[in-house]
């Protein structure tokens, strides 16, 4: 992160390319600082999505280079983590992504399952992949909202929140939170979905395809959108390797990879889904990949409904799960063991592991390292946005500066997750 | 043959000093590197025809205070045509001797490794790029160590913003 005090006494003019370099704080080559126009795009600005700040070098209108400061919204999260406890770290990580809280719980609880070797019922997955597509439907709902925005299409962001209240007001049903859920829990969930769970999310089903219809029907055949997002910010199918691109942002270019289909979890093989490629790698390409795996997703959701079947949602083990509240009155051992799971926790380790899930924003994986202890002795996490944004100077150098908003708003970045 | 052994196996005929050791943990298969093979072994991992690691997922580093070598750097590969990943290790014993830069092999290695010396201080020797990334440009210390305490900032207000700015460790510098 790096801050640009101008001194009353300093103009960019009279500074040498290294000063410069060292004041602007990003370590982007500046070409030709005597013709050129430094700008500074963010940190407050509309279209950033966030606390992004965008440093571009601009001949006239064109951008010749740019780079991306990231850091003002850092919070220390890896470090918090690691002064927690294993159950209580896990609603740091809603933080992260705070447009897709579930997949980065999913993404933890995982990694702390993998690390103690712990099996979840079926139930209990089931119900993760449910809530997961759903939170991918919220998530791809605020970019498809914002990104159109950027571009000036004021009424789709309009409808998108609309739809995305639906799937808030079932989160909200049943973890008690509408964004902050901590709902998947290391060993299961933190409790079966109500009663009314099913009947929501089938009226859900049911509404969603004709307002994707309807979001199509205003964008996609919109020649302003279409001019502003074809051929925009191209990245081939090779860099997108190169630099790691991840997620939608990487099938937009080709690149056939899904974590959900090729290297499944939460038992995602066993259900019916297409992974929407597309071949061009600009903007338009990852609209369209968006899009069609919103469907995909309702696809999933309809699956998952159809074969939940009444179980456990946690496992059976008390030193990891509390349990079950009735048992209190009556057995001394779980009197115990809810004491100990609250107060001690439980120990994880020693050993390493990487879990890798597909959040909205791509690959999404959890280093963990437990060294015994009720703590997790170290935290990482690979977030997709932090990740793609990397490709950003890559797709913008030598669009147009009006483009570059485009741009941000196609590879979906969103800073809580970047700067963790 | 399962592919983790096959990428042993091929790591110890191509660079027979390279490996120190190899580790299974919960199906996961870590490969420790010699610190100044990594490069190397990157390369065989990605353009060898049957490996083919071609996507560089993560960069950590670990901080194992008290344990020598203090710090470990992890290179997560995923090879997309054999859908298979593994683990890379690299131990290092002194922070501004890390590990060569892999950007020559996967070019965003350049923005993960800032962030492995940003927050843990671990300097991958080569790299140009090295800046602050989410500290702030003047920040003292890396905070991902396990010798940095868990701290906090007392909030100012415009009537105690002297006094508190006094007794602020970073004032006075």
């Amino acid at each position: 992160m790096g801050l640009l005090i101008p001194q009353a006494s300093d103009s960019i003019q009279e500074l040498s390319v290294e000063e410069l370099r060292a004041k602007v704080g990003t370590g982007m080559e500046i070409v030709d600082p005597e013709e050129h126009m430094l700008l500074s795009m963010g940190p407050q600005h509309p279209s950033t999505h966030g606390v992004l700040r965008v440093l571009v070098e601009l001949d006239g209108e064109t951008v010749v280079n740019l780079a991306p400061d990231i850091g003002f919204l850092h919070t220390g999260i890896e470090k918090n983590m690691e002064n927690k406890r294993f159950v209580k770290a896990l609603v740091m990580t809603d933080r992260m992504d705070y447009l897709t809280p579930a997949t980065n719980n999913l993404v933890y609880a995982m990694a702390v399952e993998k690390l103690m070797g712990l099996e979840i019922p079926e139930r209990a997955q089931t119900i993760r992949v449910i809530v997961s597509e759903l939170s991918r439907i919220a998530s791809h709902l605020v970019w498809l909202g914002t990104s159109a925005l950027d571009l000036a299409a004021m009424s789709v962001f309009l409808y998108c929140f609309r739809e995305r209240e639906i799937i808030l007001d079932i989160f909200e049903m049943i973890a008690g939170q509408r964004m902050m859920i901590s709902y998947f829990r290391p060993g299961g969930l933190w409790r079966d979905v109500p009663e009314e769970f099913v009947p929501a999310v089938r009226k859900f089903l049911e509404i969603m395809p004709a307002k994707l219809a309807d979001y199509e029907a205003l964008l996609g055949q919109n020649p302003i959108f279409l001019a502003r997002t074809k051929d925009v910010g191209v990245i081939s199918h090779d860099d997108a390797i190169a630099w790691g691109v991840s997620g939608p942002s990487m099938r937009g270019s080709g690149v056939d990879w899904d974590n959900r289909r090729d290297q499944p979890y939460c038992g995602y093989e066993t259900y019916d889904f297409e992974v929407p490629l597309e071949k061009e790698g600009d903007v338009w390409a990852r609209y369209n990949v968006r899009m069609r795996e919103m469907r995909e997703s309702l696809r999933i959701i309809r699956q998952g409904l159809d074969r939940l079947k009444p179980g456990p949602v946690n496992i059976a083990n008390y030193k990891v799960v509390p349990p079950p509240r009735a048992d209190l009155g009556t057995s001394m051992e779980a009197v115990i063991h809810h004491f100990k799971v609250w107060t001690e926790g439980y120990h994880a380790g020693p050993g390493y592991v990487y879990q890798v899930i597909e959040s909205p924003r791509g690959e999404m994986a959890c280093y963990l390292r437990g060294d015994g202890g009720n703590k997790p002795a170290r935290v990482h996490f690979r977030t997709p946005s932090f990740v793609n944004l990397a490709s950003l100077p890559l797709m913008g150098k030598g669009a147009y500066i009006a483009d570059l908003v485009a741009m941000i708003g196609s590879i979906d970045v969103v800073l809580g997750e970047i700067d963790r | 043959m399962t592919r983790d052994d096959m990428v042993v196996d091929k790591l110890r005929a191509a660079l027979p000093e390279a490996i120190e050791e190899v580790s299974d943990f919960q199906g996961e298969r870590t490969i420790f590197i010699r610190k100044d093979k990594i490069v190397d072994a990157c390369r065989l991992l990605r353009d060898d025809p049957d490996l083919r690691y071609n996507y560089l997922s993560d960069i950590v580093a670990d901080d194992l205070l008290p344990e020598y070598p203090r710090f470990a750097v992890s290179y997560h590969l995923l090879s997309m045509p054999n859908k298979h990943r593994i683990r890379l290790r690299v131990q290092v014993e002194d922070p501004d001797e890390g590990p060569e830069t892999v950007a020559a092999v996967w070019p965003v290695a350049t923005w993960l490794e800032t962030e492995v010396w940003d927050l843990m201080g671990v300097r991958c020797v080569g790299n140009k790029g090295l800046r602050r990334l989410f500290m702030p440009e003047d920040w003292q210390g890396h905070p991902l160590r396990k010798d940095y305490p868990l701290g906090y900032e007392e909030v100012q207000f415009s009537f105690n913003w002297q006094e508190i700015d006094a007794r602020k460790p970073r004032a006075k510098q």
